[in-house]
């Protein structure tokens, strides 16, 4: 015990005194969340269009007002030939035109169908489908306006509830994310780094040859990295509560659980890596691209799992950022307890004992 | 010599690496007190031979006993009571030469006091006094290998391994190291070491030559000079070494 202390120090003392890979390791979780939690986001707002009002009557004025009113657009310009529609859209600052047919008030009085065209710059195809919803809405929203005065027979209107997180906030999905990718990197990729470290420099050798035990070697890698990973778990959910306004609605007990299972998990992938690998680079190249992509790829964070090909679907299965992320959601997000996640844990747990048992079996197997 | 206590014997001891036989069938004996040199040219097989008396390396088949423990049950035992030190320099930069002293001292079960005796000692004969709170990086080489055979020994195990301890050192350095390794064997400490300075051979008890995984020779350096009939270790070396097929 006094013996696995020592150790501890030692290696609390190797990150102390290594005052830049420290920097990065608290640092980088603060960056990381604020950056996914603020800037980037996939809410669009004030996007500049362009008008061109054929008709020029009370009808198309109020839809016109009603647009620039909200909260999505701002028009840039009102153009008055249809040539100028494409023109415009070269010069790179609109997103949307909407285009209104001549005599729309009147077409519409007489006809009760009028039309809008909207068109949207699809280069960026997701944006161009939600800005066009957008301005879809807003005109849908007038003609309601509309048939609450005509009383039309029948209408279906369909009230829209945004389930758990009704404002839409980026943050709620990034901040899962975000955990789960940063817990990876730091206990993964460090613990591998710290431990191939020592076969670089030789020190490993000395350690094989003393009379410490190899598990002895590995707790006093691990528990550094753990406590580490503990203090930026609280700083992650402390920005998420207080500076992304994003409340925890589960169990912080149950949160902290699975976490801690998730960290065991990474730690012990991050064991793996160093028994075969035989330099710092390799280590770090072997997390980064073994384990980051697929986290960032298929952990379904950054894309819909769904929508993948089966294989993909199937791949993301073996990615235990994926189980994670969706039990943060579910704890976190929707506040569910450990009755509706067992299944996700049960899997968790599994590919921990999977990657500690092979890590800790390959480690002994060095020594022969 | 034969009255001698062996704390080295090992028979027939080999290592394969699939088909290559980086050790072959080494039989020899090392006895107490003695600084018994391992040479060989690179590639020769000296330091998986060396993996397999520490304790890292499992031979392939053969026997070996260390310090009366058997190499396939006991490596435990031995760990005990060897020390090491290899060609790469084996301290940790990022720690304090204090620091090092404490963690090695704690890796080897010495108690808080002893590691505080040991420290003092230490400290005090290699004359590092206003350098004890400082990072190892901030050493000369020398000072490096000299501090970290200190610490190797700071157990007093029954053998220490060393696995070519002076390369890269300038050679008034190496003497200093040399006496040190003098001092040790005189206290009763048995030293086994590898190297490839040929005047350092001249220093030892009794040399190996190991060739292409097989021990050519073995004898003291005069022995060795008289039976090839030669000035100097070197002279022996190159004779035996020039038949070899196995570069690096």
């Amino acid at each position: 015990m006094k013996q696995l202390l020592t150790f501890i120090k030692k290696e609390f003392h190797h990150i102390l005194r290594d005052t830049r890979s420290l920097l990065v390791l608290l640092a980088l979780p603060i960056v990381q969340l604020l950056i996914f939690g603020f800037a980037i986001t996939n809410e669009i707002r004030n996007s500049n269009i362009a008008i061109l009002d054929n008709a020029k009557d009370e009808t198309t004025q109020k839809i016109i007002t009603k647009i620039e009113n909200s909260k999505y657009f701002d028009i840039d310009r009102t153009l008055t030939t249809n040539n100028q529609i494409e023109e415009a859209f070269k010069s790179g600052k609109i997103k949307l035109a909407v285009v209104f047919q001549t005599n729309f008030q009147n077409v519409l009085a007489h006809t009760n169908k009028a039309q809008v065209q909207i068109i949207a710059d699809a280069t960026d195809p997701n944006q161009a489908t939600t800005l066009a919803n957008y301005a879809n809405a807003i005109i849908m929203d007038y003609q309601n306006d509309l048939n609450e005065t005509n009383k039309p027979p029948y209408t279906i209107s369909a009230e829209i509830r945004m389930l758990y997180n009704p404002e839409l906030k980026g943050a709620y999905s990034s901040v899962p994310g975000v955990m789960g990718m940063i817990l990876l990197l730091i206990s993964t990729m460090m613990t591998s780094i710290s431990i191939v470290k020592e076969k670089e420099l030789g020190t490993m050798e000395i350690l094989l040859v003393s009379p410490i035990k190899p598990l002895m070697i590995i707790l006093s890698k691990v528990v550094p990295y753990f406590v580490i990973s503990l203090v930026n778990i609280a700083t992650i959910l402390l920005l998420s509560v207080f500076v992304l306004g994003m409340p925890i609605q589960g169990s912080l007990f149950l949160l902290i659980v699975v976490t801690v299972l998730y960290l065991i998990c990474a730690l012990s992938l991050g064991i793996l890596i160093s028994t075969v690998t035989e330099s710092q680079l390799a280590a770090m190249l072997l997390s980064l691209l073994g384990l980051m992509l697929p986290v960032v790829m298929l952990s379904g964070y950054a894309f819909p799992i769904a929508n993948m090909p089966v294989v993909l679907q199937a791949l993301s299965n073996i990615v235990p950022a994926k189980w994670y992320i969706i039990l943060v959601k579910s704890v976190m997000i929707k506040g569910l307890g450990l009755s509706a996640i067992w299944n996700e844990v049960l899997i968790l747990t599994a590919m921990t004992i999977f990657f500690l048992f092979v890590s800790l079996k390959r480690f002994k197997i060095r020594l022969q | 010599m034969t009255q001698k206590e062996i704390v080295i014997k090992t028979n027939k001891l080999t290592k394969k690496f699939g088909d290559f036989i980086a050790a072959n069938e080494i039989t020899f004996e090392v006895y107490k007190g003695e600084i018994f040199g391992f040479l060989g040219a690179n590639g020769a097989g000296k330091t998986t031979a060396m993996k397999m008396l520490i304790g890292i390396s499992k031979p392939s088949y053969g026997y070996a006993q260390i310090a009366g423990y058997d190499v396939y049950k006991e490596t435990e035992l031995i760990k005990k009571n060897i020390g090491y030190m290899s060609q790469k320099f084996s301290l940790y930069e990022d720690l304090t030469i204090k620091e090092n002293i404490h963690l090695f001292g704690g890796i080897y079960g010495l108690s808080e006091e002893q590691i505080k005796t040991k420290r003092e000692a230490l400290i005090d004969k290699l004359d590092l006094h206003s350098q004890a709170d400082k990072l190892v990086a901030s050493l000369p080489l020398g000072w490096k290998q000299k501090l970290a055979f200190s610490i190797a020994i700071v157990h007093k195990p029954k053998i220490i391994f060393l696995d070519e301890p002076t390369g890269g050192v300038d050679p008034i350095t190496r003497r200093q190291f040399w006496d040190m390794i003098y001092e040790a064997a005189a206290n009763g400490i048995t030293v086994f070491v590898t190297t490839h300075y040929m005047d350092e051979a001249e220093y030892c008890n009794r040399v190996s030559i190991m060739v292409d995984g097989v021990i050519q020779a073995i004898d003291s350096p005069d022995g060795l000079k008289r039976k090839y009939n030669a000035q100097s270790m070197e002279e022996v070396f190159l004779m035996l070494a020039r038949g070899a097929k196995r570069g690096e």
